[in-house]
């Protein structure tokens, strides 16, 4: 038997926390734009963001790893200007988790944006505040429940991830074997007791951090009376 | 001085409407824009706050806030606005919300002294009554010490004794800032105590413009008084027939002859009037 190792957790919750730093700074101006656009361009922009949700992640992943390997410009222009490699990698990892959890982010916090009073949000033009200084002391600050959904769902979505992480990453042990793939490899040598303790520690994981952000949606709906 | 040359095509509930408006206001002039709904009172309102584009030219004070080339950013316009619903910013105290437009704290204490709000500084505006709201949101619109205050239906959405409090307080502040204020309302009372100059609005157009006295006051020749209600019913008792009429909140009585009765019909928008003693009934126009 095998001795517990931590590490695909590890990578896992790294790979996780990486992706959803990113995704906010990223997110934040797409979905404060489609929260206030009347462009109409609008259902193309919000049907390319969510395509991740309903694409295999299978599908998701071939498109990915060919774009960052070798064979792609992409992929042979960082391989030969910066000597990156992006695929089978923590940094392949990384671009690819950003696309697969992007709508994830921007998803919640479009919402929490659109559901802002918008004479409050004019109250604080007319106060002389530029609408950068607007997102960052009244729209933000009011969408707590949504900026806080967005962030673990967005985190715990990365976790979760398989598909994809095993299409662009492999398995390479301490650099791309997460959690989830590391499960699916114990169960294919028929080790079920690991896997089952893998597994068990996932869904605790899961559950405890869902839980937490609903109790904390119910306690905030309360507290500011909505 | 504002001068406001303007042109705007809205698209309103019974299609497409032209909001021609030209318009002078002096300084330290309180002006109520009345008008049904949809007239474009809102609209305009939102052009001189810079929160809707339009064509034409709004000048203030030698200062060209719009004009063919240009339009001056709102919020460099310098200006009060009070919303029907408060707008308050939820994640800030009554004082923060004060503060956020202006550091002056000066400023900020005598405002809630002003409006009886002091204890209420630390507050969320969730813990707060309607009258409260409004009276912190009429609070941070004086916060920039605004030349030009706006106020769209400022008190339609709270009751009688508020809204009595909450005149006073505006009258009060409209003088000790010396500003020169616009504002929104269809309640004829509040109309008269607050405003100098009256400006009915009627399809995007100006049709009158005077003091409240003469726009308001609704008898002519030897009438004494006379009221515009709605005719609820037409009840027939014997020979004679009395006409229920909705005025305001109350609802009153009026004796009618059988050939007047035939005149009325139930939803009517009538004129109640006296010569000597007795209350005739007209069609209202």
């Amino acid at each position: 038997m095998n001795q517990l190792d931590l590490e695909p957790f590890l990578l896992s919750f790294k790979l996780a926390s990486v992706v959803t730093i990113i995704l906010f700074i990223i997110a934040i101006p797409v979905s404060w734009w489609l929260s206030r656009t009347t462009c109409r361009c609008k259902p193309f922009v919000e049907a390319v963001v969510s395509l991740p949700i309903v694409l295999p992640p299978s599908v998701l992943g071939f498109y990915i790893l060919y774009a960052l390997s070798y064979n792609s410009p992409i992929g042979a222009f960082f391989e030969e200007t910066f000597g990156i490699k992006l695929v089978f990698n923590f940094t392949g990892l990384v671009i690819a988790s950003c696309f697969y959890s992007f709508p994830f982010m921007v998803q919640p916090l479009q919402g929490g944006f659109e559901s802002l009073n918008k004479n409050m949000l004019e109250a604080s033009y007319i106060a002389g505040k530029s609408k950068l200084k607007t997102l960052w002391h009244v729209a933000l600050p009011n969408i707590k429940p949504a900026l806080l959904t967005a962030l673990i769902i967005t985190f715990a979505h990365t976790v979760g991830e398989f598909g994809v992480v095993l299409m662009v990453g492999g398995s390479i042990p301490n650099e791309t074997k997460v959690a989830s793939v590391a499960i699916y490899e114990m169960v294919e040598i028929m080790d079920y007791k690991m896997a089952h303790i893998y597994s068990a520690i996932m869904l605790g994981i899961s559950f405890t951090v869902l839980f937490s952000v609903y109790l904390f949606n119910q306690r905030h709906a309360k507290r500011i009376g909505v | 001085m504002i001068n406001i040359n303007i042109h705007k095509t809205l698209q309103g509930a019974r299609g497409e409407m032209n909001l021609d408006i030209n318009l002078s206001i002096k300084e330290h002039e309180f002006v109520t824009l009345s008008g049904k709904s949809g007239s474009g009172k809102t609209t305009l309102l939102r052009v001189l706050a810079g929160l809707e584009d339009a064509k034409g030219e709004i000048k203030v004070a030698n200062k060209i806030w719009l004009d063919k080339k240009n339009s001056l950013a709102v919020q460099k316009r310098d200006i009060g606005f009070v919303f029907q619903d408060y707008a308050l910013f939820p994640n800030m105290s009554v004082e923060e919300n004060l503060l956020y437009v202006n550091k002056d704290k000066t400023l900020a204490k005598q405002l809630l002294e002003l409006t009886q709000l002091t204890a209420m500084a630390k507050r969320l505006p969730n813990k707060l009554s309607g009258g409260q709201k409004q009276r912190v949101s009429l609070c941070r619109a004086f916060m920039a010490r605004p030349k030009l205050l706006l106020m769209d239906e400022p008190l339609s959405a709270l009751d009688v004794d508020m809204r009595l409090k909450l005149q006073h307080d505006i009258l009060a502040l409209h003088k000790k800032f010396g500003t020169t204020t616009i504002m929104v309302s269809h309640d004829p009372s509040e109309i008269y105590k607050l405003s100098n100059r009256v400006v009915i609005l009627e399809n995007g157009k100006i049709t009158q413009d005077g003091t409240p006295k003469n726009i308001l006051l609704k008898t002519q020749g030897s009438q004494k008084f006379s009221l515009i209600g709605e005719l609820l019913e037409i009840i027939q008792a014997d020979i004679i027939f009395i006409a229920v009429v909705a005025i305001g909140q109350q609802i009153v009585e009026v004796v009618l002859d059988e050939k007047e009765a035939s005149n009325f019909h139930t939803g009517d928008k009538v004129q109640v009037s006296t010569k000597a003693f007795a209350p005739m009934l007209s069609l209202a126009h």
